[in-house]
């Protein structure tokens, strides 16, 4: 244990994902020993983004405004819908350029052992944007993981069972990888070669 | 693939030793207790990642050094050498080279493969249906790492089935979304079957072959060795020769419904009851169940059978793995001994240890495996007999 200040960065760093006990002490260290006007820089960046960006309404994509780019971009097809986990699943597809569409972020995964169920994620939203909007076919992009193809599996029932079309991106994908490090190549196949569920 | 070199760095009780080997028979003689196991598990550790004795890497590193190195150089069919070399770090990422090239450990793992035959095997007549479905996952592993991944997947989604029963009491999971793990476990679970299934008919004829050579001299009809794979939803799939592979997608109906069937004493008890998990491989003699009617020596020679069945699964996909047989002769009475060398001649290349020498009637070279140290434990290769010694 640090004392005071070094202590109080140490846990708040070792309290972002992925960060261990000995990275984080690297990067407190890292910090400190940084020009102080580099420290201002990186706090000033996460109490903006923190402020200044919001989930869009509609899709839940980061937003700056009320609605995100894509959900106000005239030019994308509004009658199909591609669902993602994270924002960062939905950048990956964006990469692709394959997709024309626009989407609806859930915000995670049906995951018990995490105490994650249906209710925990956007789903009555996107049944009630099924309602709302003139959709015609909904792509499931869940992550190749077996919480995905949960995610997926519950997700096609309910939108079967109120008679809306739906496709699962097949997975050309690595199995147990992330959509996030899918290469690009990969994705666009499998966007290409999507299957009817 | 002969191994024509093994070398170990503060490997267990090694500091450094080398073996030179080459095709057919090696025997590695020396009293108990000597390393000359830490041998043979050191090549088993190379072809599946763990060790058949002890879980984790801890116990492999000679105590006092921070890592283990086990390095092989092997002869593939087309006789091209290939060099694996694999460095096991407690507490760390395992690293790896493959012909001096840095690999993730995973994808080295394996390059170089074997089979193994240990005391500890009597576990697989004798122990729980859960030593025998990992004899089954640890061939299927070994034939295409592949199927490891799909066994991980599959108990993840059980360890998530499991948890959503389990908090069933209070709130209770909606049927939707139990239905959905349902389908996400049987997506899982069907390839499993499919290969556990397809293992059991392809190890069935070697296996029996094995067996039979081992116990008898002929064909005496009692003697016959059966592989059956009972299904956790009921239906029993005795081993066919040349029977392939299931359809996936009737495994996958099968055991939904047998899910369906469970389904309210799944609620009752909180856990997942059919599956691969609950599946079982029966093994019988002349039509009795092995477990309970086999004798010490048949117990010996049924689960050596299922080893060397193994090795010609293994076989028909990629090269021919190295035969380990740790203090195998010792446990046979002299016929059986005569019997199991006459087989080790088929094999293209054989490692066994024996604390006496006399024990194995086997031709090949001898190996001392001993404690009296060379300076540094560098090995000496003595005239005749080689020496690989501890330092
Ligand atoms: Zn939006």
């Amino acid at each position: 244990m640090y004392e005071g200040p070094v202590q109080d960065l140490i846990t708040e760093l070792g309290r972002l994902p992925g960060v261990g006990p000995k990275s984080a002490q690297r990067l407190a260290f890292h910090l400190l020993s940084a020009e102080p006007e580099d420290a201002r820089r990186l706090a000033r960046a996460i109490l903006e983004a923190k402020e200044r960006v919001r989930f869009c309404r509609r899709c839940f994509n980061v937003s700056e405004r009320e609605e995100c780019r894509i959900c106000r971009d005239a030019r994308r097809d509004a009658h199909v819908l591609c669902v993602v986990e994270e924002p960062r699943d939905l950048q990956a597809i964006e990469k692709t350029a394959e997709f024309r569409g626009r989407y609806h972020v859930l915000g995670g995964a049906i995951s018990p052992i995490d105490g994650v169920g249906p209710e925990r994620l956007h789903i009555r939203e996107l049944l009630a944007r099924l309602d709302a909007e003139d959709i015609t076919e909904v792509v499931l992009a869940t992550n190749p993981n077996i919480e995905g193809e949960a995610t997926a599996s519950f997700l096609a029932r309910q939108l079967k069972a109120i008679g809306v079309p739906v496709s699962r991106i097949a997975s050309g994908l690595p199995v147990g990888g992330d959509l996030e490090y899918a290469d690009e190549v990969t994705l666009g196949r499998a966007f290409a070669g999507r299957r009817t569920l | 693939m002969p191994l024509e070199r093994l070398e170990l760095v503060d490997y267990r009780s090694f500091r450094h030793v080398r073996l030179d080997l080459g095709a057919g028979a090696h025997v590695l003689v020396g009293p108990n207790a000597q390393g000359k196991t830490n041998l043979l598990e050191a090549v088993h550790v190379l072809g599946t990642g763990s060790s058949h004795r002890v879980a984790g890497e801890g116990p492999l590193v000679r105590s006092g050094a921070r890592a283990a190195i086990v390095r092989a150089v092997c002869v593939l069919a087309d006789e091209r050498r290939l060099t694996v070399e694999l460095e096991l770090r407690p507490g760390d990422r395992s690293r790896a080279r493959v012909d001096g090239q840095p690999r993730r450990a995973r994808d080295a793992i394996g390059l170089v493969r074997s089979v193994l035959f240990a005391p500890e095997d009597v576990s697989l007549v004798r122990g729980d249906p859960a030593d025998r479905r990992r004899f089954l996952d640890d061939l299927l592993g070994q034939r295409r790492p592949s199927y490891l991944v799909a066994r991980q997947e599959y108990e993840r989604a059980l360890r998530q089935r499991n948890a959503l029963l389990r908090h069933a009491g209070r709130d209770g999971p909606t049927e939707a979304t139990l239905a959905a793990w349902t389908e996400t476990l049987v997506r899982a679970g069907a390839p499993l079957l499919a290969a556990r299934v397809a293992a059991v008919h392809a190890l069935s004829g070697p296996a029996a072959d094995a067996y039979r050579e081992l116990v008898t001299d002929g064909g005496s009809a009692g003697a016959r060795l059966g592989l059956t794979y009972q299904l956790s939803t009921g239906r029993a799939v005795p081993g066919r020769v040349g029977a392939g592979v299931p359809e996936p997608v009737s495994l996958g109906d099968e055991l939904r419904a047998g899910l369906a069937a469970a389904a309210g004493d799944e609620r009752q008890r909180g856990m997942t009851l059919a599956g691969p998990h609950r599946d079982e491989l029966r093994l019988d003699i002349g039509g009795l169940p092995a477990r309970g009617y086999a004798s010490h020596g048949e117990t010996w020679s049924l689960a050596l059978a299922l080893r060397l069945g193994c090795l010609a699964v293994l076989s028909e996909v990629g090269e021919e793995p190295v035969v380990l047989l740790d203090d195998v002769f010792a446990e046979l009475d002299e016929t059986r001994r005569a019997r199991l060398a006459r087989r080790c001649g088929d094999y293209e290349q054989v490692l066994v240890t024996a604390a006496v020498d006399e024990d194995v009637p086997l031709r090949g070279r001898r190996h001392e495996v001993r404690r009296d140290a060379a300076p540094h434990g560098a090995a000496e290769p003595g005239a005749g007999s080689r020496k690989a010694t501890e330092a």
